[in-house]
């Protein structure tokens, strides 16, 4: 059974087999190494005058593929680690994000940055943040995260091939391990694409024949999986069933799918792994209770990673970071609330 | 050798545009801000004027001259000044920030290096035969990421000139107080050849730059030219805290003065007749020019979110 990571590295084999445009840029991703997660894997050997191992220079890769992609490229840039990122950020939000724009729409920059996100895995400070909540509202970036849910080879193949716009695509490094099409108890759920038009979609869950969903999960990734085990506790432990939502594309964000399961609900959780303050949470919370409509009601709550940067020590990770029991816990205290 | 009458004529287009910008802008009939080259208009009609009208050129924040000498309209430029609609970026850009077909422009520090080297690479995969050159002054020499970018565009051997305009200030900061060691051993560390001219002599630049555009061209491989100029006038406006003594000796240095020596009187003046008219027909026509449509700016919103 394969796994994100493989579909992922079957989507660059993809894209490349598919299109010459697509160059392949980053640190450590020839063979037989493939890159510090190994999504690159394979690559360099079928494509070995498209995929460019690079110096340790994040902001001069970014900086070239904004470069090609001005002049007909459609190049992909593998960030080894999303902490990173913040050295390519002058490029991302003063260059690729805003040549479209400032060039009055004259020209396109379709490129792709990809990158291993996130903790649990002990890296420490530096290794294991979620730093997509710092790249989230940049006008002309769009934020994209594949989970075990979607089709992340369909979504990476047409983030490079199809749109034309420069994507951020973040991998949590723990959902690489998760298995497609393997859900605990798969069979007994109710899996919607809800908008199967769009390139990125958001994908709906709630367990098959269950009674009235009384609260809303929204969440993205990789803690999608937790949301779903802790959607499974719910039912089984509480008997309270929720509706687990989880778009692919961050930012801009369709908030549609969510707001109309709140306004079913009347309650809202939404479950990430960046720092909780002022994050992805807070704008769906902003946004469902700018759109819920005036008869509806609405208790809420954000849960994310403590705000601190990550430690490395296992427990101590493990107390910073989101687990299955804090969305039950959280979960049952909005139950209990919304009550009253 | 270009005809010293054309020199001179692009040369008086740039620095005529620029003065009227000025004057435009003491009115209050710009937005934001300009930053004029005066007094550096020889490297810009000089490296140009050695490149192909399909080669690429990325331009930085003190742009207009590089725009006009690549053949960039000089309506749509005082329009785009002037925030209208017919402006080459459409109102958004402003003077920074500045494209036609093989012009680009922005206007933050460094950042357009490593976009320069990767335009190159993607020329040099399509055999274009097109080169790339980009403008670096003094003050860039700051940002780490103009140095990652000579690492790789030197690695990969890729078509790309690297073109230094040392004005000798960054912003109001002296050289002397900004930058240690010296420009050409920074490219030569990289294993990038380079060329070193103190002149403000539009010929002995256009000289200089003619071989070395050729060598980019002929062997897909970076090079370097450093060009120590003044800039006459401020980094934008009001900003000046030079001693106005050091302004004063480098007029004789005036590129357009240089050059006024190897030309007739009536040579000059139909080059400056010839300026003029331009430059006054391009202001005119720009300022009667309609302002941008708003309800346009929303719909590219719309499109910019659309997914």
């Amino acid at each position: 059974m394969s796994t994100v990571l493989q579909a992922l590295n079957e989507a660059m084999h993809e894209a490349m087999a598919r299109d010459e445009r697509v160059l392949f840029l980053g640190e450590d991703i020839l063979d037989p190494y493939g890159g510090a997660f190994k999504v690159a894997k394979g690559l360099s050997t079928r494509f070995p005058d498209r995929v460019l191992t690079t110096p340790i220079s994040e902001a001069a890769i970014t900086g070239i593929a904004v470069g090609l992609a001005l002049r007909g490229m459609r190049p992909v840039v593998e960030i080894m680690f999303g902490d990173f990122l913040s050295l390519a950020f002058d490029q991302l939000l003063n260059h690729a994000c805003k040549f479209r724009w400032m060039y009055n729409n004259q020209v396109r920059v379709p490129m792709v940055v990809r990158t291993p996100m996130g903790g649990r895995r002990g890296y420490g400070p530096t290794h294991s943040q979620c730093t997509e909540k710092h790249f989230l509202g940049i006008p002309g970036l769009r934020v994209v995260a594949p989970n075990a849910l979607c089709d992340p080879k369909r979504l990476l193949v047409d983030a490079i091939l199809s749109d034309d716009d420069p994507t951020l695509f973040v991998e949590h490094k723990l959902l690489y391990l998760s298995r497609l099409g393997q859900l605990p108890n798969l069979s007994h759920l109710e899996v919607t694409a809800s908008n199967s038009a769009s390139r990125y979609p958001v994908v709906s869950v709630r367990i098959a024949n269950a009674p009235r969903a009384e609260i809303t999960i929204a969440t993205y990734g990789y803690m999608a999986d937790l949301a779903l085990d802790a959607m499974w506790r719910l039912a089984m432990q509480q008997e309270v069933f929720a509706e687990v939502i989880v778009p692919t594309c961050l930012s801009p964000l369709d908030i549609e799918f969510i707001l109309s399961s709140v306004q079913r609900t009347g309650r809202l959780l939404t479950v990430e792994e960046s720092s909780v303050s002022l994050g992805w949470g807070s704008e769906v919370l902003s946004l469902v209770a700018e759109g819920i409509s005036k008869s509806g009601r609405l208790v809420a709550r954000r849960l994310g990673a403590r705000d601190l940067p990550i430690p490395s020590s296992r427990p101590l990770e493990d107390a910073v970071l989101p687990s299955v029991e804090d969305i039950c816990d959280v979960a049952m205290q909005l139950v209990i609330k919304g009550e009253n | 050798m270009a005809c010293i009458t054309k020199l001179m004529q692009e040369m008086l287009r740039i620095r005529l545009f620029e003065e009227r910008a000025l004057e435009e802008f003491s009115k209050g009939r710009l937005f934001g801000t300009t930053h004029t080259c005066i007094g550096q208009e020889a490297d810009a009609v000089g490296v140009i004027g050695a490149l192909r009208r399909s080669d690429i050129l990325f331009s930085n924040h003190r742009g207009h001259g590089h725009y006009l000498a690549h053949g960039g309209s000089m309506h749509a430029l005082a329009a785009e000044l002037m925030g209208r609609s017919t402006g080459v970026s459409g109102g958004l850009g402003g003077s920074q920030h500045l494209h036609f077909p093989g012009f680009y422009s922005n206007g933050v520090q460094g950042g357009i290096v490593p976009c320069a080297v990767g335009m190159a690479l993607a020329e040099k995969r399509k055999n274009s035969g097109a080169i790339v050159a980009v403008f670096l002054g003094d003050g860039t020499f700051g940002e780490g990421v103009v140095y990652e970018s000579f690492n790789i565009a030197s690695l990969w051997g890729l078509p790309v000139l690297f073109v230094v305009e040392n004005n000798r200030y960054a912003q109001t900061t002296p050289l002397a107080v900004n930058f240690s060691g010296d420009f050409c051993l920074r490219f030569r560390a990289f294993g990038i050849e380079v060329c070193e001219i103190a002149t403000t002599d539009v010929t002995v630049i256009r000289a200089t730059a003619t071989p070395a555009v050729t060598a980019v061209r002929d062997n897909g491989r970076p090079r370097a030219l450093v060009l120590h100029t003044y800039r006459l006038g401020a980094h934008s406006k009001g900003d000046d805290f030079r001693d106005p003594a050091e302004i004063e000796q480098y007029r004789k240095f005036d590129p357009v003065l240089i050059l006024r020596s190897k030309l007739s009187d009536p040579e000059y003046e139909d080059a400056l007749a010839a300026a003029r008219g331009e430059v006054s027909q391009a202001f005119a026509q720009a300022e009667t020019d309609p302002w941008p449509d708003c309800g346009a700016l929303l719909d590219a919103r719309a499109e910019l979110l659309k997914v």
